[in-house]
């Protein structure tokens, strides 16, 4: 059989119902292998879209992304993307074309060093040299992709070598032995954890993205409830502890609650559940948490202790640790009640602090308003994407998630137009939810192209652009921290989003009165297909409450 | 509402904040002998890996093992300069890695081989001459104005004979890099 055609056997003995992707001279022969290969090939307009896709599908379904392109300008398009996974620990493959192995090294047409490049920002990637060892690599790619720490896979597969002609034998083992992840963890650290946090009067569980990753919602409500351990979680953790919810104190770090980071500044036990420390969350490091001991669970070692020295450590799953530190847990007996001052304290915090905003008194669209009124709209139900700035903050504080792999958007990287694409592809892995993208509108142009991909093939994301006609979160920082001298942020009123919405064959709206939003929200939903609404926000609104970069906690301000 | 400055960005930063950050110091050199699979770009993994975590390599070695598949890296890092602690976790994560040894000092034999291209004319020759023999070191080529020696030891050694010979006209000196195994029985 033809290499290409072993590429699409192996990616349907992977489970992949789809792919997206953009063809190019390097990985022609693999196109010839689409049109009768029996996998779903979604044509994006710009191979970041595609990646951002391959992205979004992985993390509303949990399964692996596939992503496609061709070499050189295809390959460079996928960086953003891939670097995006890697430190969001999403799982994609990456699959690109490259030049002829005679031409490899001779700066030929088309050809970029993709490996070379790549290698700060995957997991691991392969280098074909023998079409015989596609199968393998195939099968490796999604092992190591969705296995342990997820993250990004990159397979690049010189033009000739795809067009070889290879036995065909499926790979079901994997020969890895520089590669075992630890998922159990070890039971002695888990009963000392055990013990630890039945001895302490003041501990959070602070929760990360590696427990969505690792499927352990259910484990973390039911460990969090068994006691009345207060929850907070990152940017990249929401939905993995049902908001709202009593023992929620909603998200933590440099946007995130009084509550939260109060909490955080006075616990004398933090248990970190596949969080990484990282500096949105912690602020001044040397000030972070300065009574706390810490307990750290994360299937990455060398997560641990990386920025904060961890008295318990513990490498494993989140799903498999947290079902036994339950067990364990609950041996001990410990009586409730005795988190009563704790909890006074913070409730102390939620009622003098909560999280608000100053209402228009005219018709004005607050932009906190809006997320409000989208939640409303959507009852909470929605998938919703994001780009990166203000809009993706507020969202994160005002939609409260009630379940994981709802929020999506782009933390680590911080990736503007990651939203849309993101959104397109979460609606080809969940056909039967709402998806909703709340836009930048500075961000929706970096990727707006995959509008065109939406109309082509009947994707029905609704995105909702927050229109400030600023690059806000910049503005914001310039505001307080630059001394109110504003630098290259207006965007003025271009484009015209509702043009160009229908200028790709969506439907386009604009909204600009708070008393009927709800209501237009609902239309914008109720409508067939693409729908891009411009919904005109209070342009200079800053994004409340904060803790200055690089200062502590209790630092926060607005 | 008052906001204070923003040190991230604006303020300029202290040496001190600089040179604040956590993860554990040794003080000490280390050896770390690493297994790695002959896979493509393996190398270019580790030195990127070390470039961008900013860990700085002191020295680097790589060569076969008895199979074929598999090579050997030795590379030495200043302990009071990196955490030693995440420089081998991160390397774990590195697919093609199998094992990694960070070997204990006392337990380790290591080695470094250097030539050493000298001045030497005249009279000064002879002394030369004798410096290389009480560091065991061999005359590999003789011109009629300059000598090259070889000399295998410990880096400490190396460097002892580097002094002894610089006053004498240091034409160029080309130093391996250690190799490192540990003692006994055991493998490395
Ligand atoms: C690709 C990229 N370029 C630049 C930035 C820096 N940046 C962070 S937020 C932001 C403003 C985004 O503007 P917009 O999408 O309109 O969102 P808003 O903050 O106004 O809600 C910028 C430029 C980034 N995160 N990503
Ligand atoms: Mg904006």
């Amino acid at each position: 059989m033809r290499a290409v055609d072993a590429v699409m056997e192996g990616l349907k003995a992977e489970g992949v119902d789809v792919v997206f992707g953009l063809p190019g001279g390097a990985n022609l022969p693999t196109y010839d292998a689409f049109v009768n290969g029996g996998v779903r090939h979604i044509l994006v307009r710009h191979e970041a879209g595609g990646g951002h896709a391959a992205q979004g599908y992985a993390k509303a379904t949990g399964k692996v992304g596939v992503a496609f392109a061709t070499s050189g300008p295809g390959a460079t398009n996928l960086i953003t993307p891939i670097c995006d996974a890697m430190m969001d620990s999403v799982p994609v493959v990456f699959i690109t074309g490259q030049v002829r192995t005679e031409l490899l090294g001779t700066d030929g047409f088309q050809e970029a060093d993709t490996l070379g490049i790549t290698i700060p920002i995957v997991k691991h990637s392969f280098m074909i040299q023998d079409p015989r060892e596609i199968p393998r690599a195939i099968h490796e790619a999604f092992y190591i992709a969705r296995s342990g720490r997820p993250g990004p896979v990159l397979i690049d597969i010189p033009q000739d070598l795809s067009r070889g002609e290879i036995e065909y034998e499926p790979v079901t083992d994997v020969r890895l032995p520089g590669y075992q992840p630890t998922t159990e963890g070890n039971q002695k650290q888990i009963r000392q954890a055990a013990k630890a946090l039945a001895a302490a009067q003041r501990p959070v569980i602070y929760a990360g993205g590696g427990v969505v990753n690792a499927n352990a919602s259910e484990e973390l409500v039911e460990f969090a409830t068994c006691d009345r351990f207060p929850v907070t979680c990152t940017l990249m953790g929401l939905g993995a502890f049902p908001a709202p919810h009593p023992q929620w104190l909603g998200m933590l770090g440099m946007h995130g609650t009084r509550a939260a980071n109060y909490a955080m500044d006075e616990a004398d036990l933090i248990c970190a559940v596949g969080a990484r420390f990282d500096d949105r969350v912690t602020g001044k490091l040397s000030e972070f948490a300065p009574h706390a001991k810490f307990i750290h669970i994360d299937v990455d070692p060398a997560e641990i202790s990386k920025n904060i020295p961890a008295h318990i450590p513990i490498v494993g799953d989140a799903k498999h640790v947290l079902a036994k530190l339950l067990v364990e847990y609950r041996a001990l007996g410990v009586d409730p009640a005795r988190l009563g001052a704790w909890w006074e304290r913070i409730e102390g915090w939620r009622e003098k602090y909560p999280l608000g905003f100053e209402d228009s008194a005219d018709s004005e669209i607050k932009p906190q308003y809006m997320i409000q009124a989208l939640y409303e709209a959507t009852k909470g139900e929605a998938i919703v994407t994001s780009d990166v700035g203000q809009h993706q903050m507020w969202t994160a504080q005002y939609y409260d998630f009630p379940a994981p792999r709802r929020w999506i958007n782009s933390g680590g990287l911080g990736t503007m137009g990651f939203g849309l694409p993101a959104a397109m592809g979460a609606a080809v892995g969940c056909p039967d939810r709402l998806v909703c993208c709340v836009a930048g509108d500075g961000s929706v142009q970096m990727n707006a192209q995959e509008l065109a991909t939406c109309a082509q093939n009947d994707i029905p994301i609704k995105v909702f652009i927050m229109n400030n006609g600023y690059l806000g979160m910049v503005r914001q920082w310039q505001e307080l921290f630059w001394d109110g001298k504003y630098s290259h942020v207006d965007t003025g009123e271009f484009p015209d989003f509702v043009k160009l919405a229908e200028a790709y064959g969506a439907t386009g709206m604009r909204f600009t009165d708070k008393a009927t939003l709800v209501a237009d929200c609902k239309r914008a939903i109720a409508t067939d297909g693409p729908v891009v609404v411009d919904v005109r926000v209070t342009r200079e609104e800053n994004t409340y409450p904060m803790i200055p970069a690089g200062q502590a906690a209790r630092e926060m301000v607005g | 509402m008052s906001v204070m400055g923003e040190p991230g960005t604006k303020e300029p930063l202290s040496l001190e904040e600089l040179q604040a950050s956590t993860g554990l110091r040794t003080g000490r050199k280390h050896v770390l002998s690493i297994l790695v699979e002959n896979k493509s770009g393996v190398l270019t993994r580790i030195a990127g890996l070390f470039a961008r975590r900013g860990f700085n390599i002191d020295t680097l070695t790589v060569g076969p093992t008895d199979d074929e598949q598999i090579s050997r890296v030795t590379l030495t890092v200043d302990g009071a300069l990196h955490p030693i602690d995440q420089v081998t976790k991160q390397l774990h994560k590195l697919i093609n890695v199998l094992k990694i040894r960070d070997l204990e000092p006392s337990d380790t034999v290591t080695r470094e081989l250097a030539l050493f291209k000298v001045s030497a004319e005249g009279a000064q020759r002879g002394e030369l001459m004798q410096i290389a023999e009480i560091f065991r070191g061999k005359v590999v080529d003789v011109t009629k104005r300059s000598v090259i020696v070889e000399v295998t030891g410990t880096t400490e050694k190396i460097e002892a004979f580097e002094g002894m010979v610089r006053p004498f006209g240091l034409i160029e000196m080309m130093r391996t890099g250690e190799i490192a195994i540990s003692r006994g029985r055991s493998e490395t």
